[in-house]
Formats: C-alpha cells, structure tokens, sequence
C-alpha cells in the first residue's frame, strides 16, 4: 500500500524535478535521486517501524498533494501574516515551500552573515551547501527525510560565522495558502565558534485557528485547508557556539506536518529547543542531536491536543563524548479526542562518561477519550554517569482544585487556571517578548477550555 | 453565626463525626481538640465543603443559611475561610493574582465593584509587613517552594485580605516554630473582632498560649466528649487525652 502511493509520487516527480532548484548541482542530483529511490521503494512510514508505531500516516497516503513549482503570493494576504511576523527579528519567509524576497525583512544583516532561501544559497554558495546538507540529517533514519531531499524547493539558509553575536532573531515563516499542496522545504543552519544566534520556525496557514481570531480577518480566513508540509532542519552548532531554536507548529487543523530538525553540536556548545506544537491533524517531529566533548543541550516542548488531533513528538539525544549535559521537558495537555505520542531516546555512548542527563515527560489528560502513550528511554553503554527521566500521565489534582475553589474561584475556572498554568510553564521559558506574547496569544486561542484569563500569569 | 446540629459524617461507610452539636457566636474564639483520628480535620472539610464526604444526618447552618448545600467556592464569598493543615502549592498561578481574585469575587458577590488596584496593593503590602513576609512571596506561585512556616504565613495574609466572618484554622501550629508561631498567633490576634469567629481545630494546647479561647471542646471517636473554657485546654495538656476518653467510656 505504501509503495502505491509512492509510485504515484514518482511519477509525478518526473514533471516536477526540471523545477527544483539545484539542477546544475551534479551532487545534488545524486543525492535527490538516491532519495527519490528510497522513497519509491519504502513509501511513507508504517507504523510496523517500532518509531511509527504510535502514528499512522495513512491519512497522508488517501491523498496525493502538489507542490508548487513557482512562487505564488497572489493569494497571500499580507495582514494575517504579519501577525504572526516578529517586530524586531529578521524575517524570511517562505509561501508554499518558495522564499518571497517581497514579503521578507533583512535589512540590516551583518555583512558576514548569510540569511537567504535555499534556492539561492544552493545559486550563491553551492560549496558550502554540499559541505552541510544530508551530513546531520540521515534518509536511511526512515522516508519522510528522503522525500524531503527530493523534493525540497526552497527552505532556509543561515550561516553565522565564527564571533559573530545576532543581536536580533532570524524568523523563518513557513505559509501554505492552498488545499492539497504541498510545502517541502529543506533547511540549513550554520551557527559557527563562539558566535550566538536565535532561530524561529514558525509554521503557519491562514485559516490557523490563531489567524482567525485577528481582529478583521474573518473574510480571509475561509475553510480549513489539508496539505503537506515536511521540513527538515540541519543545524550545526560550532565549538562554544549558542543557539537557540524555537519552532512554533500553528498549521490549519486539518493539514499534515512533519518537521525534522537534526543537530550536531560541537565541544562545548550550546543548544536549546523550543517546540510549540499546537496546530495539525497530524503532526510529527523528529528532534534529534548529538553531543560533542561538554556541550550542552536543552530540548523543551508543550504539545495542546484538541478534536481529533495526533501530535507526536520524538526526540533522540546521542551523548557521544564525556562530560555533556542534557536536559528534556515536554508537556502535554489533551482533550477530546486527541492523542499526543512522546518517544524520548537518550542514548550514552560507551565513551560518553560523565554524562548528565534529565529527561522528563507530562501529560495532563481533560478528557475520557484522549489519550497519551509516552515512551522515554535510556541506552545507556557508559559506566560513570547520572542519568535520569519521568513521566506523568493524569488528571489535574483534585486537592489543588479544592484549595481554589475555598479562596472563593469556581471549580471550572479553578480547571482552567490549573491546566493553563501547567501549559504556561513551558511559554515562560520564552525569553523573546514578542515571540513570548505571540505564543501566549495562541495558547489562550487554542486552549481546549474557555475563560482563561492572561493575569493568572 | 453558625449552628451545628447532630452532625454525621461518614467516609465510605465509615462514620467519622457521629452527632456533633455546636453553637458558635460572632466575636467567639471556639478551639476543638483531641486526639489523632478522633474527627477534627473531617470536621474543617465538611464545613469548608470538601469532597469525598458523606453527611448522613445533621445540619450546619451558617448566618441562617444551610451551609451543607453551599459549593466551597459560594461558602468562601460568603465569608468562611479554612486556613490549611497543608496548604497546596499551585505552581503557574501568582500569589497576588490569587489574593486579588478572591477578594473581587467576594465583593462581586456582596454586590461590590471591584476592588481599586492601587488599594489592593496599598492594603496588601500593609498585611504582609504586619506578617513580616517578604513582599516577593506576592510575585511568586502560590505557595510554591515555600518553607512550612511561609506556607502558613500565607494562609494567615489571604485571611487578613479576604476579611472572612468564620475562620476555620486546621492545625495551624503544625511544622511551625516558635518565632513564626509568634507571628502567626499576632495576625490571628489582630483580626479578632465583635463580628468575627473562629474554629481552631489543634492537637496541643501551644497555640492555645497564643491564641486565647473563650470555648475549648474536645473531641473523641467522632463526638463532643467535654466542653469548657480557656482552662479546659491546660487541664488536658496535664492530663492527657486519655483523661477524657477515659471519662467518656466511663460514663
């Protein structure tokens, strides 16, 4: 069944190559052949994959989506995106999977800095792509990663070198406007020694419940739209460097996302993830990232699960040398009949002591039919290291509701400030103020519950 | 203000409170004592409306109103306030968000506007130096990662707020020391008022040095086994509780 839907792809796919970007690339005509390949012969994921196991992308597989070949931003209206765009951030965006150089704001770059679409960085700078794509990213890990190597358009490219301190955060907004596309982008970030960089991925659509809720947007928003979206993300991060990345996952209730970021981090750098997954029906992330001598890594998540929504979350943290240090939190709050999926991996190598590792998972279950299958594991092949994790499946705390309600709130808004506190530790951790507000924003448009109130804060 | 007639409570089939009486005025300081198990925290639940309680037979009336059908959060704007044994650390919602929450529910409910924010923080400042609290436990999550001490401290700055007409104190010395038993005990003292009353439900007579009862009850296996005044208490502190349970088999 796979297959069938991955032939119709392939033949497809003949069509479409002359339009993707890289052409003259013999290199990279390899490498989206050997992908292409792969993907023909796997097809997408089946939950048979012990990490598929909690999601099953058929509902990919019924439909057929098209990727847009050229930039369209006819249908794009420019209100509804700048509300999810950042004041003070250098601003690329990408619609349908295809950089729009009208709609981005990068004015003012450092002159060293390299923040352009994929297209044409793979025009401009096509050594250093090769130097980094497919090397973080592994497409025998499972087909979702080589689909995207065939067919990516366009994506982003960020190349801060060595020294240099961003001053402002680079956001990357990811629109898709029409019913049935599909929005394939494949990303590269290059933070290099001692330099110090913030990277938002902000995946949007119009009819977003978030974008509805804009003031005057109603007669833009229309009908919920299906589509596609798989983005894979590079990131290397240099010797004493700093990123941090955010992604925020606001996609049409009905589209499908999946979204890879794969990190490779030198001696003593530093990572942190933000992982705001509120919108899909179905929704995956693979975050995955290896450890050099001493770094440090941070991966934070909060998953809102409403309807009928499935959102998955799968980290794998490969501590490879001694002395790193990771730490994990994912929160999840489910309603409905939604289903959120936590794997969280931690693997130790054999050469790996010292290791310290903290990985913990939350799930805040408001109703009867949700669900949350939560699988956190260690590997661990080192002898001398501290290592840790927990989960918590359940419901709010009774005695916690009862003490609200004896200083005089109600049982219900006693629910909804305990389920929105415990959603809102997770926004807090955001340090960008506008960023902070914008997320804050979608968690009181979204949160399963009515009448939570922003001065609980 | 509040009238308790034959009071039965059980939890599950089991009885726990088995007919209590009590009848208490404004402006009256009531302590009930007695022994581990013998029904004094069941007896804060029920009248703060706790779940997970049967009451089988009885009546609690309060200010002319049955008590019993009140949800908890209607007896808090009414006026009844339960300071706890152990107060709940709610992390993610901030302490003075709380406090200025419940005092606007309360005057919503007495048909008042809302409380004037820089009143609000003009008066509460004034109780947390009186509580000698640092005005950073505002800004922090209620209760969250407090000591024993400030937890309580807490409790006692939320009813000097709130201004509640029955206090309900369970175990209220418990975990604290001498100094913030001081302090606790002085907050207590300077909200007695002619149309106020307490109920402090204590295992030991030491918050009773502090604290002066006009009426000490003690309880034993679910009843009001005696009845007295202040004396009451140190009588029991020298005898023991078994000086009354002995009685009460006795008789």
């Amino acid at each position: 069944m796979n297959t069938a839907t991955a032939s119709r792809y392939a033949a497809e796919y003949q069509t479409i190559a002359p339009a993707l970007p890289g052409q003259s690339l013999p290199w990279l005509q390899a490498l989206r052949a050997k992908a292409l390949e792969q993907f023909s012969a796997q097809g997408f994921p089946s939950p048979r994959e012990e990490e598929w196991r909690y999601t099953n992308v058929s509902g990919i597989e019924k439909k057929l989506f098209s990727p847009s070949v050229s930039l369209t931003i006819g249908d794009v209206n420019a209100e509804w995106l700048k509300a999810y765009q950042l004041q003070d951030a250098w601003v690329l965006v990408l619609v349908n999977g295809h950089f729009s150089a009208e709609l981005s704001v990068l004015d003012g770059l450092p002159e060293a800095v390299s923040v352009m679409g994929m297209a044409d960085a793979l025009a401009k700078q096509p050594d250093k792509v090769e130097k980094y794509l497919g090397t973080a990213a592994d497409q025998a890990e499972h087909s979702f990663i080589a689909f995207n190597t065939a067919w990516f358009t366009d994506g982003l490219f960020v190349h801060v070198p060595a020294k240099v301190v961003l001053d402002k955060p680079i956001q990357v907004l990811h629109a898709v406007t029409g019913a049935d596309a599909m929005a394939t982008t494949r990303n590269i970030i290059i933070v290099d020694e001692m330099a110090e960089a913030k990277v938002i991925e902000t995946f949007i659509s119009r009819d977003g419940v978030y974008a509805a809720s804009l003031p005057g947007a109603g007669a833009a928003i229309g009908e919920a739209n299906a589509y596609l979206t798989a983005a894979v993300t590079e990131v290397f991060v240099g010797q004493n460097a700093d990123l941090t990345l955010y992604k925020m996952q606001s996609e049409s209730e009905k589209a499908y996302h999946f979204g890879g970021s794969y990190i490779k981090q030198a001696r003593d750098a530093r990572f942190t993830h933000h992982n705001f997954a509120f919108g899909s029906l179905l929704a995956r992330s693979d975050i995955h990232v290896d450890l050099d001598h001493a770094s440090e890594c941070e991966l934070n998540g909060l998953y809102l699960g409403v309807k009928r929504q499935h959102i998955d979350n799968h980290t794998r943290i490969n501590h490879l040398k001694p002395y790193a240090i990771s730490r994990e939190l994912y929160k999840g709050v489910l309603d409905d009949r939604a289903r959120g999926v936590f794997q969280g991996r931690v693997i130790v190598a054999v050469d790996a002591q010292k290791t310290d590792s903290q990985m913990n998972n939350r799930n805040l279950l408001l109703s009867d039919d949700a669900e949350a299958d939560t699988k956190p594991q260690l590997e661990i092949y080192a002898d001398d290291v501290k290592c840790g994790h927990g989960v918590t499946v359940g419901q709010l705390d009774e005695k916690s509701i009862f003490y609200l309600q004896s200083r005089c709130v109600d049982e219900e808004t006693a629910r909804n400030m305990l389920t929105f506190a415990f959603a809102n530790e997770m926004v807090d951790k955001v340090k960008i103020k506008g960023l902070h507000d914008m997320i804050l924003e979608q968690v009181l448009a979204r949160f399963p519950q009515q009448g939570v109130n922003k001065e609980w804060l | 203000m509040l009238s308790i007639k034959n009071l039965h409570v059980s939890v599950g089939d089991k009885p726990i409170l088995k007919g209590i009486n009590l009848e208490i005025k404004a402006g009256e300081i009531h302590a009930i004592m007695g022994p581990n198990g013998s029904g004094k925290s069941t007896l804060s639940h029920v009248l703060s409306g706790k779940g997970g309680y049967t009451v089988t037979e009885g009546s609690a009336t309060y200010q002319g109103k049955d008590l019993l059908e009140m949800a908890p959060e209607i007896r808090a704007r009414e006026g009844v306030f339960l300071a706890f044994q152990y107060p709940v650390e709610i992390p993610g919602v901030s302490n003075i968000y709380l406090l200025k929450a419940a005092l606007n529910s309360i005057r919503k409910h007495n048909g008042q506007p809302e409380v004037d924010a820089m009143d609000f923080l003009t008066l509460v400042k004034e109780k947390v130096r009186l509580l000698e609290m640092d005005e950073k436990f505002l800004y922090r999550a209620v209760n969250e990662g407090f000591s024993g001490g400030e937890k309580k401290r807490n409790e006692i700055l939320q009813m000097a707020i709130l201004e509640p007409k029955l206090c309900i104190m369970d175990e209220t010395d418990s975990g604290l020391d001498i100094d913030a038993l001081k302090i606790v005990s002085e907050g207590v003292n300077s909200l007695r008022s002619p149309d106020r009353a307490f109920v402090m439900v204590t295992h030991y007579q030491r918050l009773l040095d502090y604290i002066k009862p006009d009426f000490v009850h003690v309880l034993a296996h679910g009843q009001i086994v005696k009845s007295g005044g202040a004396d009451l208490a140190l009588e029991l502190e020298e005898k023991g509780y078994s000086w009354v349970e002995d009685n009460q088999a006795a008789a």
